[in-house]
């Protein structure tokens, strides 16, 4: 195996980890963005300054302490295409980090939690990825990475504009702070566009984590500050955080209003859903995302005894084009990838017992 | 459908956003969705579109303070130009936020909370912070003593003053 796929931990592992509030919330991610004083933004910089800042980043970062023990630091001319491509479905790196090759780079530790690009838009952008919802903890580990960082190298600063970064949306703290919820009874009860609405209204962005337009493929969401500048990121973190709190309501909520008032459309949906996924020859993306919601509700709403959450996460992954791809020689194309995906879905979805809707343990206490 | 940014290719990447209670629709073709990050979920936010199609409007109209209108602005420090500025919505470098300090205020002020940065501050840049606002505490209260004609302490304010200003001043 190549040294990123060697380094990755095992998908299974990967999905089993845990955190408060995981039945909602997915993940939570605190990511800053930092630049060079006086070197042009990676945007802007010619190959020598490229050269040039990777080479003064990449032995601080990876050294870090809080990237030890042996972590992952390499040039992005290293990974293949398609490995990129499972960091990204990892959301480990970004799309726009995939792109690159020699001149950027990637630091990542052992646990995964930790990943740090070098010269991706800014000089720097660094994360923090926790499972759960862990805001706070989130943002004191990137903070502490920074903090650590400063002491090494001297930041693009300003006294009024605060961090300085390649897009001024970006300026000031250079934070941005992100849950990703898995919502579908506030979809199934049609009251996710107020939600949107509201949380707009706090200067917060809601937006379908897969997929185009209006439609939130999986009914997965991802709530993140869209500002800056002009509040601390304690104050950022902590309205997104209590904001994250209230929409995990009003899901907890909506689902126990669905299954009093419909339970009949629930059960149906949901038992259809497994019906399908375990019995498909040829599935789309798209399709999988939304019934692998449904399945993963009806493991919340205790539907399959005996089946972790976990195993579908692992299914939301694996069912990704990349992870489609790997240990396999030839290229899939889109039809061939329906295939596999729909063979890999239900060897996996056999292991679950059927839906038993007498098993539900809704109501008798929280879902 | 045209695309909204470019005008040119056909629009075919569709995006409805709920922004400050307003729903927004985009339509864009893959090219200048791509330039937005559009196809990055993980990243794109449709604000800074949104935004970004207001800052350029805004670049263009206001272009240049009155008497070199029409003339563009290049950073010194890397050549980054202001139609780079509208072209791509970035910067070019640190020195930049300088360079385009007026045609980025307003843009800023819709954009962020507020335009004062008020997070995390690196050690060397707190000092200087910190001296300036002693600086500014110390002026504000030499115009009080003038305005109170206490001639005296005016001398004393306006002495600390030129000692605080000074390089190396201790703060
Ligand atoms: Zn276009
Ligand atoms: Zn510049």
């Amino acid at each position: 195996m190549t040294p990123i796929l060697n380094f990755l931990i095992p998908t299974t592992d990967a999905c089993r980890r845990s955190g408060p509030q995981d039945k909602i919330v997915f993940s939570s991610r605190v990511r800053l963005a930092r630049n060079l004083r006086g070197a042009p933004f990676p945007g802007h910089a010619k190959k020598v300054d490229r050269v040039k800042a990777f080479d003064q980043l990449m032995p601080a970062v990876s050294r870090l302490p809080q990237a030890a023990p042996d972590p992952y630091a390499e040039s992005m001319d290293k990974p293949t295409a398609q490995e990129k491509q499972i960091l990204v479905e990892r959301h480990l790196i970004s799309r726009e980090h995939a792109t690159k090759t020699a001149g950027s780079g990637l630091v990542l530790n052992q646990e995964e939690t930790l990943s740090i690009m070098v010269n991706e838009e800014d000089h720097l952008r660094m994360q923090s990825l926790l499972p759960g919802l862990q805001l706070h903890l989130a943002w004191k580990a990137i903070d502490e990475v920074d903090t650590c960082l400063q002491e090494q190298v001297e930041f693009a600063f300003h006294p009024q504009y605060g961090f300085l970064t390649a897009c001024p949306t970006n300026l000031g703290t250079g934070i941005r702070v992100s849950a990703m919820l898995h919502l579908p009874g506030l979809v199934l009860a049609e009251q996710i566009n107020q939600i949107i609405q509201a949380v707009s209204k706090l200067g917060l962005a809601v937006r379908g984590l897969y997929g185009e337009g209006t439609q939130a493929l999986g009914n997965i969401f991802q709530i993140s500050n869209q500002q800056t500048l002009g509040e601390s990121e304690q104050e950022i973190v902590e309205r997104l955080n209590k904001v994250v709190l209230q929409v995990i309501d009003h899901e907890e909520d909506a689902r126990i209003s669905q299954l009093e008032k419909r339970p009949n459309v629930l059960f149906n949906q949901i038992g259809r859903a497994y019906g399908i996924l375990s019995h498909a020859h040829t599935i789309s993306s798209n399709e999988t995302m939304n019934l692998l919601s449904l399945l993963r509700l009806g493991v919340d709403l205790g539907l399959f005894p005996g089946t972790p959450r976990t195993l579908v996460d692992e299914l939301f992954l694996l069912s990704q084009p990349a992870h489609l791809q790997l240990g396999r020689v030839e290229k899939l194309d889109a039809d061939h990838r329906d295939v596999v995906r729909a063979e890999m879905l239900r060897q996996r979805v056999k292991g679950v017992s059927t839906p038993d809707h007498t098993k539900t343990t809704a109501k008798t206490e929280s879902i | 459908m045209q695309c909204q940014v470019c005008k040119k290719a056909q629009a075919k990447v569709h995006y409805t956003q709920i922004h400050e209670n307003q729903m927004k629709k985009v339509d864009l073709c893959d090219a200048c969705a791509k330039e937005n990050g559009i196809n990055d979920p993980a990243s794109f936010a449709l604000t800074e579109i949104v935004l970004g199609l207001g800052a350029s409007k805004k670049l263009e109209d206001g272009g240049g303070a009155p008497g070199n209108a029409g003339s563009e602005v290049t950073c010194i420090h890397c050549g980054f130009t202001s139609a780079d500025l509208k072209k791509s919505g970035r910067l070019g470098c640190s020195e930049c936020y300088g360079t385009f300090a007026e045609a980025l205020e307003s843009l800023l002020k819709n954009m962020h909370k507020g335009t004062q940065h008020r997070g995390k501050v690196p050690p060397n840049a707190r000092r200087a912070i910190d001296l300036e606002a002693r600086i500014l505490q110390l002026e504000s209260e030499l115009k009080a003593a003038i305005s109170r004609e206490d001639f005296e302490s005016a001398a004393q304010f306006r002495d600390a003053i030129k000692v605080a200003r000074q390089p190396g001043a201790p703060v």
